[in-house]
């Protein structure tokens, strides 16, 4: 009864004090939780946990007493993670489209760019903290795996290495973003990931092969394999510039592309 | 207060939107009125930013939705119940549009219950809904800021008949304390019983606008009599354009004072003799859209 008579109130006012402007910090802690609270979200991002834990068991159990290293676990954990936060940055952005809540986001946020920043951050914050949580629990493998095995614990990555496959993972998790704002529909975006993260690299990969003129521009223009040096401890000058050059023309021209289209679309 | 100015949408070389122009007036309840595929979505979208126009704007209080600092709490919009993440919980909608919009917590408890949504149907996922409580759970969400201004795209849809009942009465308090409604349908009926002003459209294009009694008037007058023949003929006669239907109602554009005194004059006893309301709204309907409906002109 009584919020009946206040709404009757402020509706009967014509004259409202002007709203504030919705702050980013707020439409990042909403676009946070959205990546939460759907079944599929919350299983998505658990599972992050689950197989992180999957594959230090697996290191453990199956191999070798010489290679349980902490790179050993690291490399193991790498794997699913790496197929994992793209997934979550390509849901984070196709959803508003492929589920149509984006008709209510945008509505109520009606600056496209604000939100993409906000699911941006999230997705990067999530990628960051997933590694950290991973490595933390490749640490534990580690300690548990070799006080099994009866063997030194061998600690052979640098925190150095570990940041560079951090920004690995962080550069996998910007090319699936880049999809889906690209393709803005969630299996559209998952199939052209597995399509971009495996068919390129073999089809540079041959023509490197065969054709020789080829050979000395594949680092500068096969993102893929540019970014293989990350995993081999901090790239050098050449290497980072070669990083920069493939990135430019696989992320972050598809990625302006992307965004140019998603401000000019129609929501429906 | 919601302006629109000429607006214009095409789709290539398909128009969809046809400079369209119209206000709806706070205080009152506007109806958008027109058949399937007439423009009317479109042009809801186009007013909250969802679709860029071609041309023309829409502004919501003088602003466009986009200057808006934070529109949830001006607009309340309901374009697709069914638009949202089917995984989610339908109080977990509210509470992330509370969130985005700045309100406390209590508030998505407040609108659970003014929308007649139990706590158990708030805690199931939105896939799990019926038509009639998705519309519900997007009406919730629509009064969430407590905006002055509601922009509602078929709202009546799935409803039953005591939701379409309350419903009614909610836009129709709504408008009464001040507020500005858009609601769009392709059902007459359901436009004539809640819409102060009523906007036509056919085809992309504004075919008919004014308030509702405007359009009734504008509407004629329904005549009965035991000698349908004879009044048809003394209309002629008095050169007052009519139409004489099989079952002997005359219909005519005159108001109802002129064509008693015609039957008087003429001695025709009447047995009826009312403005054309419900039925002759109908009629300027199927006729002002009879180009844009997929059946053809309905006799």
């Amino acid at each position: 009864m009584t919020t009946l008579a206040l709404e009757r109130e402020n509706a009967a006012t014509v004259s409202r004090p002007e709203p504030r402007p919705i702050p980013l910090t707020r439409i990042v802690g909403v676009e946070l939780r959205k990546m939460f609270d759907t079944r599929s979200g919350f299983w998505l991002m658990t599972s992050i946990g689950i197989l992180a834990l999957l594959a230090t068991a697996a290191v453990i159990v199956f191999a070798p007493e010489s290679e349980q290293t902490y790179s050993s676990f690291a490399t193991a954990i790498g794997f699913p993670m790496a197929v994992i936060l793209p997934m979550v940055a390509i849901l984070s952005v196709t959803s508003e489209w492929t589920q149509r809540s984006g008709l209510s986001t945008f509505t109520l946020v009606p600056h496209r760019g604000r939100v993409i920043t906000a699911k941006a951050i999230c997705a990067v914050g999530i990628g960051v903290v997933s590694m950290l949580l991973a490595m933390a629990i490749g640490a534990v493998g580690n300690i548990v795996g070799t006080a099994i095995a009866g063997t030194d614990t061998v600690w052979d990555a640098s925190v150095a290495d570990l940041t560079m496959i951090i920004v690995a993972n962080v550069l996998g998790l910007l090319v699936g973003f880049m999809l889906g704002v690209l393709i803005r529909n969630s299996p559209g975006a998952i199939v052209s990931y597995f399509v971009y993260s495996l068919l390129f690299p073999t089809v540079f990969g041959m023509l490197a092969a065969y054709q020789e003129w080829f050979r000395d521009l594949q680092g500068w223009i096969d993102f893929n394999y540019a970014q293989s040096a990350l995993f081999n401890g901090v790239p050098d000058g050449e290497q980072w510039a070669q990083i920069g050059t493939s990135g430019l023309i696989w992320l972050v021209a598809p990625m302006a592309l992307g965004l140019w289209l998603l401000m000019r679309s129609e929501v429906k | 207060m919601i302006t629109i100015d000429s607006l214009t949408k095409r789709y290539g070389g398909f128009t969809a939107v046809d400079d369209v122009t119209f206000t709806a007036a706070a205080g009152r309840v506007t109806g958008f009125l027109g058949p399937n595929g007439a423009g009317k979505s479109t042009t809801m979208r186009v007013m909250v930013g969802l679709t860029p126009p071609t041309s023309g704007e829409a502004r919501v209080h003088g602003q466009l939705f986009s200057e808006l600092p934070n529109p949830g709490l001006e607009v309340g919009v309901l374009l697709d119940a069914s638009a949202q993440h089917a995984g989610r919980t339908g109080r977990e909608i509210l509470a992330v549009a509370a969130r985005t919009m700045g309100l406390p917590r209590q508030r998505v408890a407040e609108m659970l219950a003014r929308v007649s949504l139990t706590d158990t149907e708030a805690d199931r996922r939105v896939r799990n809904y019926s038509l009639g409580m998705r519309q519900r759970l997007g009406i919730a969400h629509a009064l969430l800021g407590d905006p002055s201004v509601l922009i509602l795209d078929e709202p009546a849809n799935g409803l039953d008949p005591a939701g379409i009942r309350w419903m009614r009465d909610l836009l129709r308090s709504y408008a009464d304390q001040g507020g500005t409604v858009l609601l769009s349908s392709h059902l007459l009926h359901e436009i004539e019983v809640i819409a102060d002003d009523i906007v036509v459209i056919g085809n992309g294009r504004i075919v008919a606008q004014g308030t509702k009694n405007d359009l009734l008037q504008a509407a004629g007058t329904v005549v009965r009599s035991a000698a349908p023949d004879r009044l048809a003929d003394s209309l002629e006669a008095a050169g007052i354009p009519h139409t004489l239907g099989p079952d002997g109602v005359v219909r005519t554009p005159a108001d109802a004072a002129r064509i008693g005194q015609v039957a008087l004059t003429a001695g025709v006893a009447l047995t009826e003799l009312r403005p054309a309301d419900g039925a002759g709204l109908e009629e300027m309907f199927l006729e002002l859209t009879a180009e844009s409906q997929r059946e053809g002109a309905a006799a």
